[in-house]
């Protein structure tokens, strides 16, 4: 049972409230719960990672729970309230350093909760209809809002009296019309200061804190269903989007074109997450599935049939599935791999060698490499 | 090769045959070819002309169209007359063995070869159970509230619409059929959820014929969006029964085995009240074949202990799914559970989704 729980590599948060982990070389999924107590209250909202050795999840419940599940242990070991439900459900939640927890609301209240506490140690209100809140992956303490005419909103919350960036609302359209704000999901460009947010008028803009220009700097659009979520896989210079038809596009950030789509979704697009060191995006939402598609030749590498309808999801920093194999129970875990997964396997050793800025390098020793195989 | 030596023969093929025959000489002798061209006209004119060809020869292969025509109603005409000899004589056999006839083999359809859907819901299934215990039709089924169906159409509806409409309601019990007067579904919405209706149903019309069909589940949705097709009204039917009475109907749902299938029959199940009136003797049929829904109207009666009896009422029509959404009509913003994505979905013609 603990091998199992270990080799679980994705996390998803469903409907009924249920926290499942799927192991993907598998294809297997496990429920933790108590089947007794299940209710719709309890909705999974948001998932993220409890501390910087992935081994806690925080799960933020609708009812305005936070608990804390220990991957180790399989089971929850903390909960703490943060917010009464009256206020919405969670749009965003995430570790701060020493323990403490960000969690953002419906409402727009955006609140710092220190360990051992009831009350918020920091609380600022970000605007009605919040419909997502993001942290910064490089600094802890920056924090973005934003919502149904609401626009886009960076904080930091060691200052959190005004926001460090308030975006201003687009030009006035050709008919002198003013026009919506409706930020759907937001996430930080690495290595920049920009801010990237897809809206639910199916555009995808980027701001630039820095600049003076407060209107977005570069505006793409994709189809025209509402974007639901987007997501920035590690080689840069793209982003994927999905929205609420069921397709997910990667658009090329430099001129804002479509270069591929995503097929096999049936469903709305709930959660989108692309992995942080390999080319894969994993996606959720209503249809019930988790996905698996490659960024390089976006075929499908898995689906797992869930059960219940996805809200969110989390992948973890390590390789989603070489450690299932090598482990334990060599014989079995072979017998389920399709071969395309041994193809997949043999890529992802590639990839783990090189870093970015060697490039040629790295191309360098592939070549050879590749010859050795056709041999 | 020098045609017009040869004397002109009454079909084309014996061109053709020559030829054939001629490339296979060519790799033995080719000081034959004068005798072998003598030998060959005779088989033309003694036999008829299929009876001879090699068994690589095609009719397509034959350039003269009328010819051609000709071949391949011998060759079809002979193709049926054996298989129905070798049906013959398989029956034949069956006959002679009597009770030790092995079982009939069962006929390759694509519902019976289907791929194997791993949405499909197991009974004993917790989580799918609980997940549709607490769903929006929850209320329903659990007898909190009785269903109340609103039936209007797209904008100025002509004369079979608005019979369908007529002939649905009296299908339907308590259901209200109301003109559209040009309003915005998204306004009717909520004067529909104060005057506690559960169902709105919208039919859409495109030149004079019914071809649409949206179910809005209220309060909280869900949406299905339909297409209809092959409508028949209760006039166009034959052999048809009286008009149907205000009984509430028993509700018969076929074929609903996946996830999606087990939602789209919960909503077509709710918009009926849940405790049929038996003595009305009436059944509604949504039958699920190849992921079109079949809807049947019927009354029954049973003659004696063995034979029933069944008369349809009608209308009868036929349902597609098109998008299931979850919430209430809002086809801009509104969130889409599932779309049928057309050439994506039905690659396969043995996969079915409901």
């Amino acid at each position: 049972m603990g091998d199992r729980r270990r080799l679980c590599t994705v996390w998803l948060g469903s409907e009924t409230g249920i926290l499942k982990g799927v192991d993907v070389s598998r294809k297997q999924a496990l429920n933790f719960c108590n089947s007794s107590h299940l209710s719709r209250e309890q909705e999974v909202r948001s998932l993220c990672w409890g501390d910087p050795a992935e081994s806690e999840l925080l799960v933020g419940s609708a009812d305005g729970t936070v608990k804390t599940f220990s991957v180790e242990k399989g089971d929850f070991t903390d909960s703490r309230r943060c917010g009464n439900p009256a206020e919405g459900c969670f749009t965003g939640l995430a570790p701060l350093s020493g323990s403490a927890l960000v969690t953002c609301g419906e409402s727009g209240m955006l609140r710092v909760w220190r360990e051992d506490s009831s009350q918020p140690a920091i609380e600022l209100n970000a605007g009605k209809n919040v419909c997502r809140m993001r942290q910064s992956p490089v600094n802890q303490h920056s924090v973005a809002t934003g919502g149904k005419e609401n626009g886009l909103k960076i904080w930091d919350l060691e200052r959190p009296e005004k926001p460090v960036f308030t975006a201003k609302n687009l030009r006035d359209d050709w008919l002198d019309l003013r026009q919506q704000h409706w930020v759907r999901d937001m996430a930080f460009i690495p290595n920049t200061d920009k801010v990237i947010t897809c809206t639910g008028f199916h555009q995808i803009h980027i701001f630039d804190p820095l600049s003076p220009q407060r209107r977005p700097i570069m505006e793409a659009k994709y189809g025209e269903y509402p974007l639901t979520t987007l997501s920035l896989p590690a080689s840069g210079n793209m982003v994927v989007v999905g929205n609420t038809h069921g397709q997910i596009a990667m658009l090329d950030l430099r001129k804002g074109l479509v270069c591929g789509c995503l097929k096999g979704l049936v469903g709305g697009v709930r959660g989108l997450q692309c992995h942080s060191s390999q080319p894969v995006v994993a996606s959720c939402g209503l249809d019930r599935f988790l996905r698996i598609h490659s960024l390089e030749d976006r075929k499908l590498l898995h689906k797992v049939y869930l059960k219940s309808r996805l809200n969110c999801l989390l992948l973890p920093s390590r390789d989603l599935e070489d450690r299932g194999g090598a482990t334990e129970g060599e014989g079995l875990s072979q017998e389920l791999k399709v071969e395309e997964d041994e193809v997949w396997d043999t890529m992802e050793q590639v990839g783990e060698g090189d870093d970015k800025p060697k490039r040629k390098s790295t191309e360098g020793k592939e070549v050879p490499q590749k010859k050795s195989k056709k041999r | 090769m020098d045609f017009s030596e040869v004397p002109v023969s009454p079909d084309d093929k014996g061109r053709k045959k020559k030829k054939q025959k001629k490339n296979k000489k060519k790799t033995q002798q080719e000081e034959e070819d004068g005798a072998a061209q003598q030998t060959e006209q005779k088989p033309q004119r003694s036999e008829p002309a299929a009876a001879s060809f090699p068994p690589t020869f095609s009719v397509s292969e034959i350039k003269n169209k009328q010819r051609r025509h000709l071949m391949f109603m011998k060759l079809k005409q002979e193709k049926r007359k054996q298989k129905m000899q070798l049906r013959k004589k398989r029956k034949k056999e069956r006959e002679a063995l009597g009770d030790k006839a092995p079982p009939k083999e069962v006929p390759k359809t694509i519902e019976n070869q289907r791929v194997y859907d791993e949405t499909t819901v197991d009974p004993d299934d917790e989580e799918v159970a609980f997940d549709e215990g607490t769903d929006e039709f929850s209320a329903y089924f659990n007898g909190l509230t009785n269903p109340k169906v609103l039936i209007t159409t797209s904008d100025r509806p002509r004369g079979r619409t608005v019979k369908f409409c007529e002939q649905l309601a009296t299908v339907i019990p308590n259901a209200h059929v109301y003109y559209r007067r040009g309003l915005a579904l998204k306004r009717i919405i909520p004067q529909c959820v104060a005057r506690d209706f559960t169902y709105l149903m919208v039919i859409n019309e495109d030149r004079k014929v019914p071809n649409g069909l949206v179910l809005c589940h209220l309060p909280e949705g869900p949406t299905a969006h339909f297409k209809v097709s092959s409508v028949r009204l209760r006039k166009e039917m034959k052999r048809r029964g009286k008009d149907p009475t205000e009984h509430s109907p028993e509700v018969i749902l076929n074929n609903f085995s996946t996830r999606l299938g087990h939602s789209i029959g919960r909503l077509l199940a709710a918009l009926f009240p849940q405790n049929p009136h038996f003595v009305g003797r009436q059944v509604a049929t949504f039958h699920n074949q190849r992921d079109f829904i079949f809807f049947r109207f019927h009354r029954y009666i049973f003659k004696n202990e063995k034979k029933v009896g069944i008369q349809e009422l009608g209308p009868r029509f036929t349902l597609k799914l098109r998008s299931l959404q979850k919430g209430t009509f809002d086809s801009k913003f509104g969130e889409y559970e599932w779309v049928l994505k057309r050439h994506e979905m039905d690659s396969c013609r043995r996969k079915f989704q409901l």
